[in-house]
């Protein structure tokens, strides 16, 4: 079993603060694809389109035939047969992590591979793979035990592959919607240490309020990601101690392109949901970086909760499409950015909420309670995308296997 | 010295006599704007983003991109911001004739009223009751109406929106009929976040202020403060909204020269 991961202790103000060492991008073309299927939270190896043989580590042609290859899903079963403790090694990272166990495991899909070593496996047992980003956003293989071990998430090697909100400070940037008050609820019972919750008015009411006033853990801060002055005040103040970022920013109205679209909606959407999400970028982005190896409460992610037809555009819905169309951009770069510093950057893909401005949307409607899952259960995998509900999830599918088609089937 | 109007004032404004009081509110991001329902198209809030500020966008200066609606902030209120004014001659701002700008005002104190009734109304007959005590309004004057609202700046009690809608004081029909026709107002000059009370969506006609204001080629001005330094009779206003090609109204900075006491 794991030992408990206890509470942070508060920080000696006399220690630096260990830089957040990451490893080298890997640059090969194989491994970005791999790195692509592992932040969707895929399990996936290369296998020859010739001889069928599956492979690992990601390479440009089959070592058996010299056919091309081509990523499956694959079982993720596999078995350890070695184990090696690294004591000393140059990669700065696992120098400050020291000692860190690896092994080999023989995967089920075929291939043998160097793998981490969650603390609970030995050799001889029967392991999970994982495919994970480490902080870099390099592909890594994990080896977790076969069936759940006490406070296995715990684990201090794994917790590095992931971004989990346990005992970590959550600012969540619009508390004043239904989405972003779901997602406080869903943060502190995946153990959050504390919510930071958005109130864009201050001397404006909003429903829930008290409900959310009464949590021991929420704290209402005053965010309006519309005003440049607003945010940096608020990453003066609390840059330091904000471990996540969970932007939940939306403005959601009717619009066409030529027909029924209002200009100052659109610039309203995009000032909010896009310019939004830089001022959060600058605000918050550096103060993060600096802590993304500064022990259990590590600064570990940035989320981007944002309409998923921004892959496609959509018909009624063109504004917010294009801002979200925006933000996925926006999420890439910025992703690009924090992998050098070791900060996640991940995008939660939502289909149209069951909001007041979606009333006359048919189902299936993504409730605010399914957008919070989905942001859990990216940041507790490492993921860099994910799809909360149906209609997120079967549009993604879609567009993976064809984009041009799904873009024409949500427009016409 | 030449002995005029102006030089006088002059003279009077560098002794004390006369004395300047500013009865702008600070434009800033957090100054609220007027709430309407979702649905509507909204008003935007002041904005401001930096250009530069001795860095590498700008070594030497500072200067900032700013944005807002036309009435955000401490604002003025054209005719044609209301329909009932979009066909009076000269509704927009930058056609109304430079001589508006400036015009004495008569302060009606509500203060007291409006901190017991936070719907307080302005009617005729309390305005017929005032000229009594105070003494009758005179013509093109702007009609200042003193709630010290602009205490609550800052607040939630400044829009003051409940579940049924914002709550402030403000006029009703009988009375903006009275100061347009019977006293010939300039327009109406107050504190709160709009010329007409809160609730007056729900009075009839709705929204007499800006109905009848409007209508008959008469101003707003709102989101003011320190009418509580004002002089009942005898307060000459300045408010010079921008030249906006079209526009509806404008942001502004409104003073106000008071004769000084103390000289
Ligand atoms: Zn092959």
């Amino acid at each position: 079993m794991t030992d408990p991961l206890s509470p942070p202790v508060k920080k000696d103000p006399l220690k630096n603060t260990r830089m957040g060492h990451v490893s080298p991008g890997l640059r090969s073309r194989a491994a970005r694809a791999m790195a692509v299927r592992a932040g969707q939270g895929r399990f996936v190896l290369q296998v020859c389109d010739y001889c069928c043989t599956a492979t690992y580590p990601p390479r440009d042609r089959c070592p058996k035939c010299w056919g091309t290859l081509d990523w499956q899903d694959q079982p993720t079963g596999a078995t350890v047969m070695t184990e090696t403790t690294i004591r000393v090694t140059t990669d700065l990272f696992f120098k400050e992590h020291a000692p860190w166990r690896v092994g080999s495991v023989q995967l089920e899909a075929g291939p043998t591979a160097i793998v981490h070593l969650h603390s609970d496996v030995r050799p001889g047992d029967r392991v999970r793979m994982e495919l994970k980003l480490d902080r870099g956003g390099n592909p890594a293989l994990f080896a977790m035990p076969e069936k759940e071990t006490p406070n296995m998430v715990d684990d201090a090697q794994y917790r590095t592959f992931t971004a989990d909100p346990k005992h970590r400070r959550v600012l969540v940037t619009d508390g004043r919607g239904p989405v972003g008050q779901a997602m406080a609820k869903a943060l502190l019972k995946a153990g959050a240490r504390a919510v930071f919750l958005g109130n864009g008015d201050t001397t404006m009411r909003f429903d829930g309020e008290a409900e959310m006033v009464a949590h021991e853990n929420v704290e209402i801060v005053p965010l309006n990601v519309t005003d440049t002055n607003s945010v940096t005040k608020l990453a003066h103040q609390l840059g330091g101690r904000i471990d996540i970022v969970v932007n939940t920013a939306a403005v959601t109205r009717q619009s066409g392109v030529a027909f029924g679209s209002k200009l100052t909606d659109l610039q309203a959407g995009f000032e909010s949901e896009v310019t939004g999400l830089m001022r959060l970028a600058q605000g918050f982005g550096p103060a993060m970086s600096a802590r993304s190896d500064d022990g259990t409460n590590s600064a570990a992610a940035f989320v981007d909760v944002a309409s998923v037809y921004g892959l496609t555009g959509r018909a009624g819905f063109a504004g917010q499409a294009a801002t979200a169309a925006a933000r996925l951009a926006l999420i890439s770069g910025l992703r690009g950015e924090m992998a050098q510093t070791g900060i996640r950057v991940i995008s939660v893909l939502t289909g149209p909420v069951d909001d007041v401005w979606h009333q006359h949307v048919p189902p299936p409607k993504t409730a605010p309670a399914q957008i919070a899952k989905s942001v859990i259960d990216a940041l507790t995998r490492g993921l860099e995308i994910n799809c909360a509900g149906d209609a997120a999830k079967d549009l993604f599918a879609r567009w993976q296997a064809d984009p041009f088609l799904t873009i024409r089937e949500e427009n016409q | 010295m030449s002995n005029s109007l102006l030089s006088d004032l002059a003279g009077a404004l560098v002794s004390g006599r006369v004395q300047m009081v500013d009865l702008t509110n600070t434009l800033s991001p957090d100054f609220p704007v007027i709430v309407l329902p979702p649905e509507f198209g909204q008003c935007a809030p002041f904005r401001m983003e930096k250009v530069s500020r001795y860095d590498e966008n700008g070594p030497a200066w500072y200067w900032n991109n700013i944005s807002m609606n036309e009435h955000t902030g401490t604002h003025f209120d054209a005719p044609a911001h209301w329909v009932t004014g979009k066909d009076v001659p000269s509704n927009t701002v930058d056609a109304i004739p430079a001589r508006e700008f400036m015009a004495p005002a008569v302060v009606i104190d509500i203060s007291a009223e409006s901190a017991v009734d936070p719907d307080f109304v302005v009617t005729r007959e309390f305005l017929t009751k005032w000229e009594v005590e105070f003494g009758r309004i005179p013509p093109r004057h702007w009609i200042a109406l003193r709630t010290d609202w602009y205490k609550r700046v800052g607040t939630a009690d400044y829009v003051n929106m409940q579940e049924d809608g914002a709550h402030s004081p403000g006029p009703d029909a009988s009375a903006v009929e009275f100061m347009v026709h019977e006293r010939d107002c300039i327009g109406l000059a107050v504190e709160t976040v709009g010329t007409d009370a809160g609730q007056a969506m729900h009075f009839n006609p709705p929204l007499p202020a800006h109905s009848i204001l409007h209508g008959n080629g008469r101003f707003g001005l709102q989101c003011l403060t320190n009418l509580d330094k004002l002089p009942t009779f005898g307060a000459m206003i300045i408010a010079c909204p921008l030249k906006i090609e079209g526009g509806s109204g404008s942001p502004l900075r409104v003073v106000a020269m008071i004769e000084g006491k103390n000289v």
